[in-house]
C-alpha cells in the first residue's frame, strides 16, 4: 500500500496519463498543490468579487421579479457545481475502481461534502427566491425535486464512508455506490420531469420563452467560474488535510505497534 | 450451475419459511399496514381511494427494504457467502438468485393480494388490474436496488438504516412510474406510456444491479 511508485510509461503520447501518475505520489500532490493553492484561491476571490459586483450592482433587475432574481448570480452555479461534483467524484470512482489511482479516493471522499454543501445552497436559495416569486417556500418543482434526490444520495455516500471503518475498503465501496448512482441520476432526473409534467400543468419557467439578456448572462458566467475555482481550491485543501490525515494515522498506528 | 443456482433459491425460500420469514408473515404485514392507514386518514372513504395506488407501493417499499439487511448479512456471518464465492456459479447469478427469492416472498404476495388489499381502500376496479401489473413488474426492481445496498453494507453491524438511506433515492423511478400506471388507468387513461417505461427500468436494473452487488461483495473479501 506504501509503494507509491508510477507504472513504466510506454508510450509518448500518454503524457497526460503520465502526468496524472506522477501526482500520485501523495508527496508530489501535495508540494504540486502547495504551490498552486495560493493562486486559486487569488483567482476565486478575483472573479467571484468581480461577479458579485457585476451581479449585484451593475446587472438590471428583472421587469418581473425585481431585485429577488438577482439571487439567481448563487442559486444557478450552485445548482451547476452541485451536478459537477458528482461528476468529479464519478470520475474518481472509476479512477479507484479501474486504475486504483491511490489519490482518486482521497478526491472522492474530499469532493462529497462540497458537493452536498453545493447542492444545500442551491436549495435553500431556491427556497428564498422561490418566496417573493411563487409565493411558497417549497414547490415540487421537478428541477428542485432532482437536486433534492441528488442531495439525499450525496448524504448517503457521506453515511457510507463514516460507515466503514477502512479506509481501503470504504473507497471501493462508495466508488461502487457513486457509479450506481450516477447511472441512476440520469433515469431519475427523467423520470421526475415526466412526473411533474403529469401533476402540473407547466413549469413556471417559461419553456422556450425570452432568452436571459446578455447583461445578466456575464454575471452568471463569471459566477459559475468562480464557483469551479472555489471547489478547486477546496477540494485541494480537503484532499491535503485527507493525505495528512492518513499520515497521522499511519504514524500512530506505527508508533502503537512499537510500544506494544 | 443451473443445479447450483436452483440449490440456491430452494435453500432461500425453506430458510425464509423455517425461520418465520415466509409468504404468510409477509402477508400479514401488509394486512395490518393497510388497516392501520386509516386510523391516520381517517375512514373517508373517497379520499382512501385516491390513496390507495400510494399507499400500496409505499408497503412495498417497505416490505423490500425490511428484510434486505439480513438478506446478505446473515450468510455472511456463518460464512455461507464464501462458500457461493467459490462455487461453480458465478457470484453475479447467485445474488439474482438470492434477490429472486426475496422477491417472492415479499413483492410477490403484495402483487397478487393488491386487489383484495385495494378493495379495503376503496380503489376503482378499473385500477385494479394496472394496480397488480405495476406491482409485480416493478417490485423487483426494489428488491434488485436493494441488493446493491445489501451488498454495500453486508458488513456493517448497524446496516439496516444506512441501507435505506443508501437505496431509497434510487427507487423514485420506479415509485413515479409505478403509481403513475395505477393513476392514469383510473382516469381512463391508456397505461402503455408509464407501463413500458416501468418495465424498462425494472430491466435496466435486473441486469445492471447483479453486476455492482457482486463486485460490492468481492470488494469486502480483497
Amino acid at each position: 500500500m506504501n509503494d507509491f511508485a508510477p507504472p513504466p510509461v510506454q508510450d509518448a503520447k500518454a503524457s497526460f496519463w503520465a502526468s496524472l501518475w506522477a501526482l500520485a505520489n501523495p508527496g508530489r500532490f501535495m508540494s504540486f498543490s502547495a504551490r498552486l493553492l495560493p493562486w486559486l484561491w487569488g483567482a476565486t476571490l478575483i472573479t467571484m468579487a468581480y461577479g458579485l459586483y457585476k451581479g449585484l450592482f451593475v446587472a438590471p433587475a428583472d421587469y418581473q421579479q425585481g431585485d429577488s432574481m438577482r439571487i439567481m448570480y448563487i442559486h444557478v452555479p450552485a445548482a451547476w457545481m452541485g451536478m459537477f461534483v458528482y461528476a468529479t467524484m464519478t470520475a474518481s470512482a472509476l479512477g479507484t475502481l479501474v486504475w486504483r489511482h491511490p489519490l482518486a479516493d482521497v478526491s472522492q471522499k474530499a469532493a462529497a461534502p462540497i458537493g452536498a454543501c453545493f447542492t444545500v445552497i442551491c436549495l435553500v436559495t431556491g427556497s428564498f427566491w422561490g418566496k417573493p416569486t411563487w409565493g411558497t417556500w417549497w414547490e415540487w418543482d421537478a428541477r428542485m425535486t432532482s437536486v433534492l434526490v441528488l442531495l439525499l444520495i450525496y448524504l448517503g455516500i457521506i453515511a457510507l464512508w463514516r460507515a466503514i471503518d477502512e479506509p481501503l475498503r470504504a473507497a471501493r465501496a462508495v466508488a461502487i455506490m457513486t457509479l450506481v448512482g450516477a447511472v441512476n441520476l440520469p433515469i431519475i432526473k427523467f423520470s421526475v420531469d415526466w412526473w411533474n409534467t403529469m401533476h402540473q400543468p407547466a413549469s413556471v419557467f417559461r419553456k422556450g420563452g425570452p432568452t436571459i439578456h446578455p447583461a445578466m448572462l456575464e454575471p452568471l458566467l463569471v459566477m459559475a467560474v468562480a464557483f469551479s475555482l472555489l471547489f478547486a481550491a477546496i477540494h485541494m485543501v480537503r484532499m491535503q488535510a485527507e493525505i495528512i490525515d492518513r499520515r497521522a494515522e499511519r504514524l500512530a498506528m506505527r508508533a502503537a505497534a512499537g510500544e506494544g | 450451475m443451473i443445479a447450483a443456482l436452483r440449490a440456491v433459491l430452494s435453500r432461500e425460500l425453506t430458510l425464509a419459511s423455517r425461520i418465520g420469514a415466509g409468504v404468510e408473515l409477509g402477508i400479514v404485514f401488509f394486512l395490518i399496514l393497510i388497516s392501520v392507514t386509516p386510523f391516520a386518514l381517517g375512514p373517508d372513504q373517497k379520499l382512501l381511494s385516491r390513496l390507495a395506488p400510494a399507499l400500496l407501493w409505499l408497503s412495498a417499499l417497505l416490505a423490500t427494504l425490511l428484510g434486505l439487511d439480513r438478506l446478505l448479512q446473515a450468510d455472511e456471518e456463518d460464512g455461507v457467502i464464501d462458500e457461493l464465492m467459490m462455487s461453480e456459479a458465478p457470484l453475479e447469478l447467485v445474488l439474482a438468485v438470492k434477490a429472486l427469492a426475496h422477491w417472492l416472498v415479499t413483492g410477490l404476495p403484495l402483487a397478487v393480494l393488491a386487489p383484495l388489499l385495494g378493495l379495503m381502500l376503496a380503489i376503482s376496479p378499473e385500477a385494479m388490474l394496472p394496480l397488480c401489473l405495476s406491482l409485480a413488474i416493478g417490485t423487483p426492481a426494489l428488491t434488485f436496488i436493494g441488493l446493491v445496498g445489501a451488498a454495500l453494507t453486508v458488513t456493517l453491524r448497524r446496516g439496516g438504516l444506512l441501507l435505506s438511506i443508501l437505496v431509497l433515492p434510487l427507487t423514485v423511478p420506479t415509485l413515479i412510474f409505478g403509481i403513475a400506471v395505477v393513476r392514469e388507468a383510473s382516469v381512463g387513461q391508456p397505461i402503455a406510456t408509464p407501463l413500458t417505461l416501468l418495465s424498462a427500468i425494472t430491466l435496466i436494473i435486473l441486469v445492471l444491479s447483479p453486476f455492482a452487488a457482486a463486485a460490492a461483495l468481492r470488494m469486502t473479501r480483497s
